[in-house]
């Protein structure tokens, strides 16, 4: 059974807890959008295999929105964090490089943080 | 070599030579150069697909390529219910043409897919499915599809073992198709595999495709485990990776891809002739011919290529079946089993050209592409020889998303399939 740690109550919440919603990061298209845009948006999704990021709600917990980055072939969960973020951690980047070294997030890289 | 044809006659020699005059089925060539079609994909609507080019189309230089065994994909893992009591007229239009080609399917293969029309009923549990498979029986009547509402008396006439005042899912009626009911999952790829090879067709096995190649927006050829093949034509028939193809021509598909799970127990003696389901707790059983209870569960809600499923989904249908058949309570289940599912977004196939010319897909069948073989294969096959759709065909485009044409059976046929 997948196990995912909601990051703001810290349950480690098991499947059946929780309520699946499908890919994150998914930018709204606004009355201005075409209908490509539209279409890209309500139905267009990557469908990877391998690394991909998510949104789950704590339905039976908490109940917030928050965002996964499992792995759809090995069920591997690399992390999870808050909704109200652009993109996932770097530790969850890491975590997902160290099972996957040919995966490269596809969102632009800060450049080196400095580290001290 | 051609097959030998399979007949009482050629038993009957046989067992006088001990069986030693028979060939193989198919044969299993190594790639040529190029092809005038490839399909990628020998599961049941690929094949169909071949077959239906070279007998309908007189279209033989093709080549099916699979990335495993023939058929082992989703054909060897459904629980092969066939029924065409669909609520929207194109699904109806398809489904149906596929169970009256599966009618005949046995002749026209010489080969046996086992067809039993048994009879399929599909339980109505609240006053919402009530309703909604009276709806669909009107629908069907005026598409000309013999389907018939029956109440919960004649439910329990037909089927004994079913408890029918169950305190949390009580069986109110049911929607019946006398016409539905089962094949042989396995018989249906190879019958289809056989009819091929007999063309001068070619089924590759063991030949996963690493990449597309396309010039110009056109393409070109594939490259593959067993090397670059060319081809004028290129039909993606993958269902639970139809994603990972389409990106590597180059486009995206409205689809997402989840685990379905079935399940199977041990044998006993028969105690029920139709297929039965029980859409409110995603549950479905039929028993086969080998006296096995064949079980039909839910598909996970969320994106996985794991073949294997959530445990929980298997408790919630074998809780609700109990309920529903008391006597299943003490039978020992054999095997469980998953497999991945293009899931669309209104819960109808793709068969449609792509935004790369010379590429078709047939993918998006979800949890109920069994059934449907026969009449995918012939749909796709007008598809791909005339570079446009048939009648069958036509509503099922991938810019129906766009277009907000949708064929909406998520409400008609949600899960069980």
């Amino acid at each position: 059974m997948l196990i995912l740690l909601c990051p703001y109550c810290g349950v480690k919440a098991e499947e059946t807890e929780l309520s699946p919603g499908g890919e994150a990061h998914l930018k709204r298209i606004g009355p201005d959008g075409t209908a490509e845009e539209f279409e890209a948006y309500l139905f267009a999704r990557k469908n990877l295999k391998g690394v991909h990021f998510e949104r789950w709600r704590h339905a039976y917990g908490c109940g917030k929105w928050f965002l996964a980055a499992r792995d759809t072939h090995t069920m591997q969960v690399y992390g999870t964090y808050k909704a109200q973020t652009a993109h996932a951690t770097d530790e969850i980047v890491a975590n997902a490089r160290q099972a996957r070294p040919e995966w490269v997030p596809d969102w632009p890289q800060a450049s080196e943080a400095v580290v001290g | 070599m051609p097959s030998r044809r399979y007949s009482v006659f050629a038993i009957a020699r046989e067992a006088l030579r001990q069986h030693q005059g028979w060939n193989r089925a198919w044969t299993s060539p190594e790639p040529r150069d190029r092809y005038k079609v490839v399909i990628v994909g020998a599961g049941g609507h690929g094949l169909a697909t071949a077959y239906y080019l070279g007998r309908n189309f007189g279209i033989t230089d093709v080549a099916v390529i699979e990335k495993g065994w023939l058929g082992g994909g989703n054909t060897g893992r459904n629980t092969t219910i066939i029924r065409s009591n669909y609520l929207q007229d194109p699904s109806a239009a398809i489904y149906d043409k596929a169970l009256k080609l599966y009618e005949t399917l046995s002749q026209d293969l010489n080969y046996n897919v086992m067809f039993s029309p048994r009879g399929l009923i599909m339980l109505a549990q609240t006053e919402h499915e009530v309703r909604g498979y009276r709806r669909t029986v009107h629908a069907n009547t005026l598409q000309g599809v013999a389907t018939e509402w029956i109440d919960a008396r004649r439910v329990k006439q037909l089927v004994p073992i079913i408890n029918i005042d169950g305190p949390r899912y009580p069986v109110l009626g049911g929607l019946y198709q006398a016409r539905g009911g089962t094949a042989r999952h396995d018989a249906v790829a190879w019958g289809y595999a056989r009819a091929c090879s007999d063309m001068g067709m070619h089924i590759i096995q063991n030949c996963e495709v690493t990449g597309i190649e396309t010039e110009n927006g056109q393409v070109r050829a594939v490259n593959t485990a067993k090397g670059r093949i060319g081809c004028d034509k290129l039909a993606l028939v993958v269902a639970g990776h139809s994603s990972q193809l389409a990106a590597m021509a180059g486009f995206r598909l409205p689809i997402e891809s989840v685990p379905l799970q079935a399940m199977v127990s041990e044998p006993i003696k028969p105690c029920m002739d139709v297929v039965v389901m029980a859409n409110t707790v995603h549950g479905y059983m039929s028993q086969s011919d080998k006296g096995e209870m064949v079980i039909g569960g839910g598909t996970d809600s969320y994106n996985a290529f794991t073949q294997r499923g959530s445990w929980h989904h298997i408790e919630e249908t074998v809780r609700a079946l109990i309920e529903t058949f008391p006597m299943i309570s003490r039978l020992k289940m054999l095997r469980q089993w998953g497999g991945i599912v293009d899931m669309t977004g209104d819960r109808s196939p793709i068969l449609s050209a792509t935004p790369v010319g010379g590429i078709f897909v047939n993918c998006g069948w979800g949890t109920g592409g069994f059934k449907a073989i026969p009449g995918s294969g012939w749909a796709m096959a007008e598809l791909v020889a005339q570079g446009r759709p048939g009648p069958l065909a036509a509503a099922f485009g991938m810019n129906r998303f766009r277009e907000g044409r949708f064929i909406d059976e998520s409400v008609a046929a949600g899960v069980a399939h």
